[in-house]
């Protein structure tokens, strides 16, 4: 029970993007299709959790006056991993991630995970914690990710919904349309908030 | 002419915040007031052009000469982490004043992405010499120092009207920086 607790927060309750609004960079950044936010949001998954359960297996080791160089050094390491193997096997989704899949380390989501619940808790809800989150980040940038392609583009994971001369607003896929759009969709999130309560 | 465009592109046209997506989070984070953007621009600009020597003779002569490319990001994270903590302690010990003022500053840069983002770019620039790339890494934290700047001025002004409820906090800030960044959209004929 307590597990799936874990697990389940991530999702909706914290949901990384909408509310804790952590790790903006990459949701701004690299939603302007459906398939890079997903793209973008596994990698970002993967590492957090593999990064919450090497730190919670290492916390004790770790003297804690050190211990933020200690955890950026971990997840530097898997992000190096993620880095390679993508470029290896996915390298279209790789160049157009560019400079974002790096910057995974910098990603306030995955030191603050770390911080405040691996060095804290054991392996097993480290990795619940960890995947809850990972997922939740995903789901944030594929709804951004798809709301920019639905009204930018016109099409829906690639695949096309409008005739080929439309009109769409192509605003929403340059970079102003990633603030607007991911202003009004928290504003509707905090809307149904209250209606909720 | 080819530094002039340097510093024009970074500034207006691909502004590092606007335009590119970095450093977002103190963006929207510190910058309730002009007086603390400021601040935040003064540290970053100051960390930025030191990160950027750093890093730019660590690739040139560490990790090209030596085959460790794949080393990059791990390496230059911890070169920028170790830098930041240095700059803090010097500072404090030698300029109390300037610690003052940029002092709370300096530990939430570690994780600001922009510094870690623009060494990347930095030592990505097709045969930049070291002027080059300090110049390059500059001229993007002072676009980053205008952005944030200029964004702390209308969120002053944000706080004196009156926004409907589910629009307070993140979604009206937002919705401002996408204003904000389609205003700098102009600027994308001059370069």
């Amino acid at each position: 029970m307590n597990q799936f607790k874990n697990f389940t927060k991530g999702l909706i309750k914290e949901n990384p993007v909408f509310v804790l609004l952590l790790g903006m960079c990459p949701v701004l950044g690299v939603t302007s299709s459906a398939i890079n936010g997903m793209g973008m949001g596994l990698a970002t998954a993967f590492v957090l959790v593999m990064s919450n359960m090497a730190i919670a297996l290492i916390k004790n080791v770790i003297p804690d006056k050190v211990r933020i160089p200690a955890f950026v050094v971990v997840i530097a390491s898997f992000v190096t991993v993620v880095e390679m193997v993508m470029e290896g096997f996915l390298p279209d989704l790789y160049n157009q991630l560019g400079l974002f899949i790096p910057l995974i380390v910098v990603n306030c989501l995955i030191l603050g995970r770390a911080e405040a619940f691996a060095s804290k808790n054991n392996v097993i809800s480290s990795f619940f914690d960890g995947l809850g989150m990972g997922l939740g980040f995903t789901l944030g940038l594929v709804v951004l990710g798809a709301t920019r392609e639905i009204l930018g583009a016109g099409t829906i994971f690639n695949v096309p919904f409008v005739g080929e001369d439309a009109n769409t607003l192509l605003l929403f896929v340059l970079p102003p349309g990633a603030f607007i759009a991911l202003g009004y969709l928290i504003a509707g999130i905090n809307q149904l908030k209250k209606v909720n309560n | 002419m080819d530094y002039v465009l340097i510093i024009i592109s970074a500034v207006l046209v691909n502004n590092i915040v606007l335009a590119q997506f970095l450093g977002i989070c103190p963006f929207l984070g510190v910058s309730n007031k002009v007086s603390t953007a400021l601040g935040m621009s003064g540290a970053v600009l100051f960390v930025i052009v030191l990160s950027t020597i750093v890093t730019y003779l660590l690739n040139q002569y560490v990790l090209l000469a030596y085959d460790l490319a794949y080393l990059r990001t791990i390496s230059f994270i911890f070169v920028i982490a170790a830098l930041v903590q240095m700059v803090e302690i010097i500072l404090k010990k030698i300029s109390p004043a300037l610690y003052e003022a940029l002092g709370v500053f300096l530990p939430l840069i570690t994780t600001n992405c922009a510094v870690l983002g623009l060494a990347l770019l930095a030592v990505g620039m097709e045969n930049a010499s070291l002027l080059k790339a300090v110049l390059f890494s500059a001229s993007n934290a002072l676009g980053f120092g205008l952005a944030i700047t200029l964004f702390a001025g209308i969120r002053e002004q944000i706080h004196f009207t009156d926004i409907p409820q589910g629009m307070q906090g993140a979604p009206i800030s937002l919705i401002t920086a996408g204003l904000l960044s389609m205003a700098f959209m102009g600027f994308a004929g001059l370069v």
